[in-house]
């Protein structure tokens, strides 16, 4: 066995085997999972508790108006706003008190909500939708025309617009701009979290060797580029096992998870969509419902799978590779970990910058700064993630994973160069000035 | 000879390093590489290690210049030595033995004797950092020999080794050189200088100063003085007292001799006074010797 693999091999195994990253791997995609349910379980009982509201009104319009349902229980009074706040002084009596002081359709401002806390926006919309409803059937009726309510309730369109794009084949494929912009998102987001964390790794491991001062013993067995190459790769390769294991992971848990609650959760969850559907402006029919999960579906295939997750284990190794030499020089060049902060701050940098851009290249895929920062081998692996399932040409990526290439050879090598000499200085505070001179060397 | 360095020069940024070095090991002997703090020496064993390159010069081992590749065949223990603090001993010491070019067979055979021979097999599952400081040390002179090295070089060996420790070392050293190894290491400690080395060079100021045979140059650093054990007290007459004490019914002098005088001569003028008890040349140690060709390099 060459004596590099034998490095990478520790590296991996020596890192893989430790209990942090074990249950790291194991947790996250149960986290994930766990938290996505509780979101989902959370917004889905209801409170069981009635809470009471208390309206005031002057016109004595809107008795009829205002329904009670299984949250709120609304109840009239005939008292002023003073003294029901009196009668609310421990706070108890009711959750909040609607005010309306004249004739909403001709003062639209004219209804308040008071209460000890701030309204929720469920009450808020219930409330305002049933008034708005109300208003709108009374001023209609108040033209006076027949069967005018059904008219508009007919003439009620809700335009959906679908996106359908041309591949080269000629073919039409439903896209999705939304779920471009989450997969984009997600997989750019991956790769930086990925970086900076496998990245702090090889110079807090290059740093050890160096003050453990065993970097000497090994040198001179292997060559130090051997010894800088073989941790990169070493690591390299725990980052990828890592992410295999939260895609196969969390793919697992969900498909545990969906086919056991499949029947529960779309027949709930349907029926809720629904209600609220009822319950607000416009009522959405089931059909149509379905149809739009449908259409998510056909958005999902639309989308090219195999070629994101290529592209991003190729930017993934091609950033990380960037990055991870540079900081191995860093790690090579300080004498302990609390000195790699004021070099690392330059390199951080521009994975930071990065991550915005890529931010603002989603909402421009095809526009100069997008375009620019995923050419740029420091932003490019980040930003290039946003962009690609937004349909980037082929020479577009073809030239970006090339400068990236010859970016990350360019910079191995500059990074072997100030390993190889800082590895072996101790007790010296180095300065930029100094590394410059050592890559001349 | 099994090392030759010939005139090797290196610089560094501020500072000239080595300044035209040379020197040769004979096979199968220890040599001593002496010299203060920031001599040069690290710096010497370094270039033989092939770590650095020097920048004029060159190392020949067996009459070769010496590539990379013969680093292989090279122990070497640097002054700053470390483990890695998390792994078990027993792997770590079969991942050095390892990169040094053994099969996995072969080096568990050698650690399996060497665990053996000093007594350390317990340690194999331990983890380094639940190790006492002569105990890694211990185990990194092991992984420094085991792949069998016919050449070694030992930076400050016994910098940091308790007395113990220290004993062990100095006899396995002896030993190895038996087994027809040739030993090379950096010391500041004068008394395994004498102990241990047939062959000096004393490096000072980024340049040897002294070289040779231990014994050779101690002789010619003899400064004419002489212990002499006395019933009666001594009567100076061509000669010169040093110093005189009387202890347990002898009379003890120290002398030193006129120059055109030989040891028998001087003898013969002793035997005149009085019985003699002992007679012994007093030759400058080591330690002597070190400090003042150090000190005598006038400051630039």
């Amino acid at each position: 066995m060459s004596k590099i693999n034998l490095i990478i091999k520790r590296e991996y195994t020596t890192r893989v085997m430790k209990k942090s990253f074990i249950l790291l791997t194991f947790l996250t995609p149960l986290l994930m999972v766990g938290m996505v349910s509780l979101i989902v379980y959370l917004g889905s009982i209801k409170d069981d508790k009635v809470k009471k509201i208390v309206v005031v009104d002057r016109t004595g319009m809107y008795k009829n108006v205002l329904k009670s349902n299984e949250s709120y229980n609304f109840q009239f009074a005939d008292a002023t706003v003073d003294e029901m706040k009196k009668q609310n002084d421990d706070g108890n009596e009711f959750v909040a008190l609607l005010y309306i002081s004249r004739d909403l359709s001709v003062d639209s401002t004219a209804a308040v909500m008071y209460s000890d806390k701030q309204v929720n926006m469920e009450l808020k919309t219930y409330v305002s939708g049933m008034l708005n409803k109300y208003i709108e059937e009374q001023k209609l009726a108040a033209y006076n025309i027949p069967n005018l309510k059904q008219m508009v309730e007919k003439s009620h369109t809700n335009i959906d617009l679908k996106t359908i794009k041309w591949s080269e084949d000629g073919k039409e494929k439903e896209a999705s701009a939304e779920l471009a912009l989450v997969i984009g998102m997600i997989t750019a987001f991956v790769i930086y979290m990925f970086i900076v964390i496998y990245g702090a790794q090889v110079m807090s491991g290059v740093v050890q060797e160096k003050t453990n001062r065993i970097v000497e013993v090994i040198i001179s067995s292997v060559k130090p580029f051997e010894l800088m190459m073989g941790k990169i790769i070493g690591i390299a390769l725990v980052g990828l096992t890592q992410f295999f294991m939260w895609v196969l992971l969390t793919g697992g848990i969900l498909l545990g998870v969906s086919t056991a609650f499949a029947k529960n959760i779309d027949v709930s969850s349907i029926q809720k969509m629904q209600q609220a559907g009822q319950m607000g402006m416009q009522s959405v029919p089931a059909d149509q419902l379905n149809g739009k999960m449908q259409e998510v579906l056909m958005a999902v295939n639309g989308l090219d799978f195999v070629q994101i997750l290529v592209m991003f284990v190729i930017y993934f190794l091609g950033g990380y590779l960037l990055y991870a030499s540079l900081f191995a020089a860093i790690g090579s060049a300080v004498d302990n970990e609390t000195d790699t902060q004021q070099f690392s701050m330059p390199i951080m940098l521009p994975i930071i910058f990065a991550i915005y851009a890529g931010i603002f290249s989603a909402e421009n895929p095809d526009g100069p700064l997008a375009f620019w920062c995923s050419m740029i081998p420091f932003t490019s692996p980040i930003v290039m993630m946003v962009r690609l399932p937004f349909d980037v040409p082929f020479w577009q990526i073809a030239l970006s994973v090339g400068i990236l290439v010859l970016s990350f050879v360019g910079t191995t090598w500059m990074a072997g160069k100030i390993y190889r000499t800082g590895i072996l200085m101790y007790g010296k505070k180095v300065t930029w000035k100094e590394m410059w001179k050592w890559l001349r060397y | 000879m099994i090392l030759e360095v010939e005139n090797v020069v290196k610089q560094f940024a501020g500072h000239r390093a080595l300044d035209g070095v040379s020197l040769q090991v004979p096979e199968n002997s220890v040599y001593g590489l002496l010299g203060p703090n920031g001599a040069g020496k690290t710096t010497l064993i370094r270039i033989i290690n092939c770590i650095t390159a020097p920048d004029s010069g060159e190392v020949r081992l067996n009459g070769r210049r010496m590539t990379p590749e013969d680093v292989s065949h090279i122990g070497y223990l640097p002054e700053e030595r470390g483990l890695y603090k998390k792994m078990k001993i027993g792997e770590q010491a079969l991942y050095l033995a390892q990169l040094k070019g053994m099969s996995k067979n072969d080096a568990l055979k050698a650690l399996k004797y060497w665990f053996e021979k000093f007594e350390i097999q317990a340690w194999w599952d331990k983890k380094v950092e639940e190790l006492s400081k002569g105990m890694a040390q211990k185990v990194q002179f092991i992984t420094t020999i085991l792949h069998n090295p016919k050449l070694l070089i030992f930076d400050e060996p016994f910098s940091g080794f308790d007395p113990v420790n220290a004993e062990l070392l100095k006899r396995e050293i002896l030993e190895l050189r038996d087994k027809g190894a040739t030993i090379i290491f950096s010391t500041h400690n004068m008394g395994t200088v004498e102990d241990l080395c047939e062959n000096i060079s004393l490096v000072n100021r980024s340049k040897v100063v002294l070289q040779g045979n231990v014994a050779q140059i101690r002789a010619n650093h003899a400064t004419d003085t002489y212990l002499i054990k006395t019933d009666v007290k001594l009567r100076v007459d061509g000669f010169e007292l040093v110093s005189e004490q009387h202890k347990s019914g002898f009379f003890e002098s120290t002398i030193k001799k006129q120059m055109q005088d030989t040891n028998n001569t001087l003898l013969q003028r002793l035997m005149t006074q009085t019985e003699i008890h002992s007679f012994q040349e007093i030759l400058p140690s080591m330690n002597d010797i070190f400090i003042r060709t150090v000190n005598e390099v006038p400051d630039l």
